[in-house]
């Protein structure tokens, strides 16, 4: 129940948060030139021009055309994307499966990696893997995630050849038409019909971006869970597992993991932001498909609704991801209190 | 600096709790008229702060490394003009020779050449220049901002705070490469608007720490002491609590130039800021990155075009874990419950 009263005072907070992004947003589309140049294209006549002025009430002050814009954003009306060739919202749903698909596996393989890794330098402080682990954490947050791609690419695909260096699958399954529509994420829908072989090609295909996109993250994650895994180590239930003669390994990964565990939750949700930036530039450099490349492109076609219409997509997501780790967080450790 | 003599709230203290020990302060003559053993008795703390915090600087042997890769890229950045003399007026512009790329080495060309055949090490040492302008310009005004909009949020309380707190809010439920996206869209592709963009990004974050601190230091009695003795508000929170608040502001902004120069050269890297063929790090990566698989010849032999990727990158990359290292090491130093 205060759970409950916990999760609806947080969304009501969440409103004057979510006004002030829109506000930021409709400054933006309307702070320079004309704010119709994104509907209207050169083979219009004068009318159907003012036909446009009329739908979009340019004509009207800013407040009511705010109100208006609003509503447009409520009833999911985000304009016109040049780069898409149809509405924002349309474009939106065209690509998001993509970049979804690929953002979960990142997050999937930061948290395995990152806990391993955290856990184990932990374990090992200040010895040589503990260095080792810092080293690589280190790098994780100064490397530019494009020349991390492009080395990645150059090594993988290009020295080994072990990785393609682009796309979603193989061409072959695009071609004979043989990939299910049911989620849009190729790796679930592969599995629902069963179909192991595109299983195995989309999962090849995933390997290099996702690496990539989870490096960042898999640095943080391994800091946060190495500080929390040693905090927790240090306290007296570890010890009494300690004095009752419990194996070391089951300390470790059973009792102190699970609590080490907590903060590195807010940290994975924080980090969520980083990998939707990162997806603009990892997936331009991997020709993924998703809304990464979408607005990558429509910045270099000077196509500002678009980008704009990310960037509101992206403000909600992650607006709504760090609300749903805050309640998750307290549902993991039952001391925190809500308030 | 010349305000040394003024009364301030220490000694005050000193006179009114202890006036048999506190030695008698002799009434400045002039503003600019400084006595100097007064001035190094003011300093004394001061200087034996400094020693200390030097001394944990040479032990903390990241921080040095750190250290050692910032002071490297600055010598590289003040020498651009005598390793690499520009060709023309605009110094971002890379001189090229319109010919086919050239591997390392080759004719002259320390680091190779890249697209039209711009040289890669001038590229490299002005982009030094480059990275540096811009984060520093970046960073500085972003802390200026910060610091102002935060301390007073902080200090005076109430309605200011929620407002200017509710606007941070708004500004920090963004990821910083999306916000900048979103507000370099909208704008003129150059380098000012770039920087402009990252400003509007970064102040909030500083703006944030900065009013923590001044809510638990307004708090102290050495601030009500102040204000008991009619020190005016703008001199305790400029001139008593702001430097207190401020070192890990401080370690924020050393660890924020190299982030900076991260999203700038991400921004570049998708196309805004600089024209192609600028001498600025992310911009050289994306110039290259069409063709950096290819094979070029030079003397009858194949090389992969891999250097004009190779080299912007790792020049960003060792220009942010410098930053990155000396920034956590500043932390350890600064933060008087982490160290003795």
């Amino acid at each position: 129940m205060r759970l409950a009263n916990y999760i609806i005072k947080r969304l009501l907070l969440l409103i004057p948060v979510l006004i002030g992004v829109s506000l930021i947003i409709f400054t933006l589309t309307r702070i320079t030139g004309d704010p119709a140049a994104g509907y209207i294209n050169e083979k219009m006549t004068q009318s159907q021009i003012d036909q446009i002025y009329e739908k979009y009430h340019f004509n009207e002050p800013v407040y009511t055309q705010y109100v208006y814009w609003l509503n447009g954003i409520i009833t999911l009306d985000w304009g016109w994307s040049k780069t898409y060739g149809g509405p924002v919202t349309d474009a939106i749903a065209y690509y998001f499966p993509a970049t979804l698909e690929l953002t979960l596996v990142s997050i999937c393989i930061a948290i395995i990696i990152g806990i391993y890794l955290g856990i184990a330098s932990a374990v090992r402080r200040n010895r040589p893997f503990d260095h080792v682990t810092r080293v690589v954490s280190l790098l994780g947050v100064s490397l530019p995630i494009f020349w991390l791609a492009l080395i990645l690419q150059y090594l993988f695909y290009f020295h080994f050849g072990w990785f393609p260096s682009s796309g979603r699958a193989s061409n072959v399954y695009y071609l004979t038409k043989s990939i299910p529509d049911i989620t849009g994420l190729y790796l679930l829908d592969s599995v629902l019909v069963g179909n192991f072989a595109l299983f195995k090609d989309v999962l090849w295909h995933i390997f290099l971006p996702a690496v990539t996109l989870s490096f960042g993250t898999i640095a943080v994650v391994t800091r946060i869970m190495r500080n929390s895994m040693l905090e927790v180590l240090s306290l007296d239930y570890v010890k009494t597992a300690r004095a009752k003669g419990l194996s070391e390994r089951s300390i470790i990964w059973k009792h102190a993991r699970k609590n080490a565990m907590i903060p590195t939750t807010t940290v994975i949700g924080l980090s969520f932001g980083g990998l939707l930036g990162g997806a603009v530039l990892t997936e331009s450099i991997f020709s993924w498909p998703g809304l990464g490349r979408w607005s990558a492109t429509s910045i270099k076609l000077f196509d500002s609704n678009s980008v704009l219409g990310f960037c509101l997509l992206v403000a909600i997501i992650y607006v709504l991801v760090n609300l749903a780790v805050d309640v998750l967080y307290a549902y993991l450790d039952p001391r925190v209190h809500l308030e | 600096m010349t305000d040394v003599q003024e009364p301030d709230t220490t000694s005050a203290i000193n006179n009114i709790s202890n006036t048999s020990s506190s030695t008698p302060r002799v009434p400045p003559k002039s503003r600019f008229n400084i006595d100097s053993n007064v001035l190094m008795k003011e300093l004394e703390p001061r200087v034996r702060e400094l020693r200390n915090s030097l001394g944990l600087l040479r032990e903390n042997i990241t921080a040095l490394v750190g250290l050692g890769f910032v002071i490297f890229i600055i010598i590289i950045a003040l020498l651009a003009p005598v390793i690499c003399p520009p060709t023309s007026a605009d110094t971002m512009y890379i001189p090229r020779d319109f010919k086919q790329p050239k591997p390392p080495g080759a004719d002259g060309h320390i680091l190779g050449t890249g697209n039209w055949g711009t040289d890669m090490l001038y590229g490299i040492v002005w982009g030094a220049r480059t990275s540096i302008i811009i984060s520093l310009f970046v960073v500085i005004t972003g802390v200026l901002i910060g610091l102002f909009v935060g301390s007073i949020a902080g200090y005076y309380g109430g309605r200011i705070d929620n407002l200017m707190m509710r606007i941070t809010d708004v500004f920090l439920s963004l990821p910083a490469l999306i916000l900048a996206m979103a507000i370099a869209s909208i704008l003129e592709r150059s380098l000012e608007n770039m920087m402009l963009a990252l400003i509007i990004v970064w102040w909030p974050s500083y703006a944030r720490l900065i009013r923590a601190q001044v809510l638990s230091i307004k708090e102290s009695t050495y601030v009500e002491a102040a204000r008991a003795i009619g020190v005016k508000t703008d001199r305790i929170l400029f001139k008593h609590i702001v430097p207190n608040a401020i070192s890990p502001l401080i370690v924020a902004a050393t660890m924020d130039i190299g982030a900076v120069v991260l999203v700038a050269a991400g921004l570049s890297y998708i196309g805004f800021g600089v024209s192609t063929g600028s001498a600025e790090w992310g911009r050289m990566v994306s110039d290259g990155q069409s063709w950096f698989l290819s094979t070029v010849y030079w003397e009858g032999k194949a090389y992969t075009a891999s250097w004009v990727v190779i080299f912007p990158g790792l020049a960003i990359l060792m220009f942010t874990m410098g930053f990155s290292l000396l920034g956590d090491g500043l932390r350890d130093i600064l933060d008087p419950r982490l160290r003795r």
